[in-house]
């Protein structure tokens, strides 16, 4: 809201969230917090679109990285196990719609 | 608030020794209701630049305000030649114990001082502070975590050239303090034998993040049916990179070794 405000703005009308699968967070409980906090400010209103980060593994062996579901994985080419998490943790504002 | 739970959403100021500081996200909260008022006003005349659409491109972190404050933190520490350690479990591990039985071994050999924070009481601190630790208490009112700026605040209040090692006791909590790095050199992370050898596979993000890990009231592992090996199993699957300890504080079993681990972190810090 204070970047919206020094561009100008009066509303903010749609904020872009990235989300990783292993944030944490869950959308629904994002969503709904949301409405909550923007009661009765310049952003009461605004939709929350929220882009998902699949969670991905570094593998040393292969040299590259592979999609996972979880914290603790093996990489489905050599099938050595991987804990160097490279996405997946996110939790940013991508940006924000103003008017 | 933090954005794992929503703690702290029902209000309770946070409480740092016998200071009372409001919490911030509620001042904010306030602040804006108070700007958006105004805004209307001043920026009447904008409207003609200002009402077409616009996408501001922002890629910051949510977090970020809180990773700042703890590299700052962590800065200031450094300066100060001091090893900090952030140790965290579910509630009844023993973080306590622990840590008082750790500043009594290390005696004079090294100075340990303590943050604790808690939701309510002192009870803890109390419990340091007869021990003869120089010890803070935060009472977070309904925050289930503790955050770099607390931190800061706390520290301020200890004597810290007075000391070779800060520890700060988290809130007993597994889940949301995984997401607040508090400027912190080691995150330590403790499991007792009476909570199950599940725990790592039930809280990964917290397990995965610490760089020790201790198993603590060793003593009553046979009572509790501990089973040992899946347990170390479970650490080295989701704590692959932490040092693992096994120990009872209460009977000074297995405290050499983390002793040992530890004046050998506080001599590296001493080194930078």
């Amino acid at each position: 809201m204070d970047a919206a405000k020094s561009a100008g703005a009066t509303r903010v009308r749609k904020l872009r969230l990235r989300i990783g699968t292993l944030s944490g967070v869950v959308p629904e409980s994002m969503r709904f917090a949301f409405d909550v906090v923007c009661h009765d400010t310049m952003a009461q209103g605004a939709t929350l679109e929220i882009e998902t980060v699949p969670a991905a593994c570094w593998c040393a062996t292969c040299q590259a990285e592979f999609e996972c579901e979880n914290f603790f994985n093996e990489c489905p080419r050599c099938h050595d196990v991987s804990g160097e998490l490279r996405r997946g943790r996110e939790l940013e504002i991508a940006d924000v719609e103003t008017s | 608030m933090c954005q794992e739970c929503g703690c702290g959403s029902g209000g309770g100021d946070v409480k740092i020794g016998a200071h009372t500081h409001e919490q911030e996200h509620h001042h904010h909260g306030r602040e804006r209701g108070h700007e958006h008022s105004h805004e209307h006003h001043d920026h009447g005349h904008e409207h003609g630049h200002a009402q077409g659409k616009q996408t501001l491109n922002l890629n910051r972190s949510l977090m970020e305000k809180n990773a700042l404050l703890a590299e700052r933190n962590r800065g200031f520490f450094h300066a100060k030649k001091l090893l900090v350690l952030n140790v965290v479990s579910s509630p009844g591990s023993g973080k306590t114990t622990f840590i008082r039985e750790t500043a009594a071994k290390l005696g004079a050999s090294l100075r340990v001082g303590v943050i604790v924070g808690d939701l309510a009481t002192d009870n803890d601190a109390a419990r340091l502070r007869t021990a003869g630790i120089p010890v803070v208490q935060i009472t977070t009112g309904t925050v289930c975590h503790l955050d770099a700026d607390m931190i800061s605040k706390a520290a301020a209040q200890l004597d810290l050239d007075q000391l070779d090692v800060l520890v700060i006791e988290n809130v007993g909590n597994l889940v949301c303090p995984a997401d607040y790095d508090l400027g912190e050199d080691l995150r330590v992370v403790l499991l007792s034998v009476t909570e199950g050898e599940d725990k790592p596979l039930k809280y990964p993000p917290m397990f995965h993040s610490a760089n020790v890990a201790i198993v603590t009231k060793n003593d009553m592992a046979t009572a509790a049916g501990f089973n040992r090996d899946l347990a170390l199993a479970n650490l080295n699957r989701v704590s692959h990179h932490a040092h693992i300890f096994e120990l009872s504080a209460k009977t000074g079993d297995g405290m050499k070794a983390w002793l040992d681990y530890l004046t050998n972190q506080r001599a590296a810090v001493n080194g930078k």
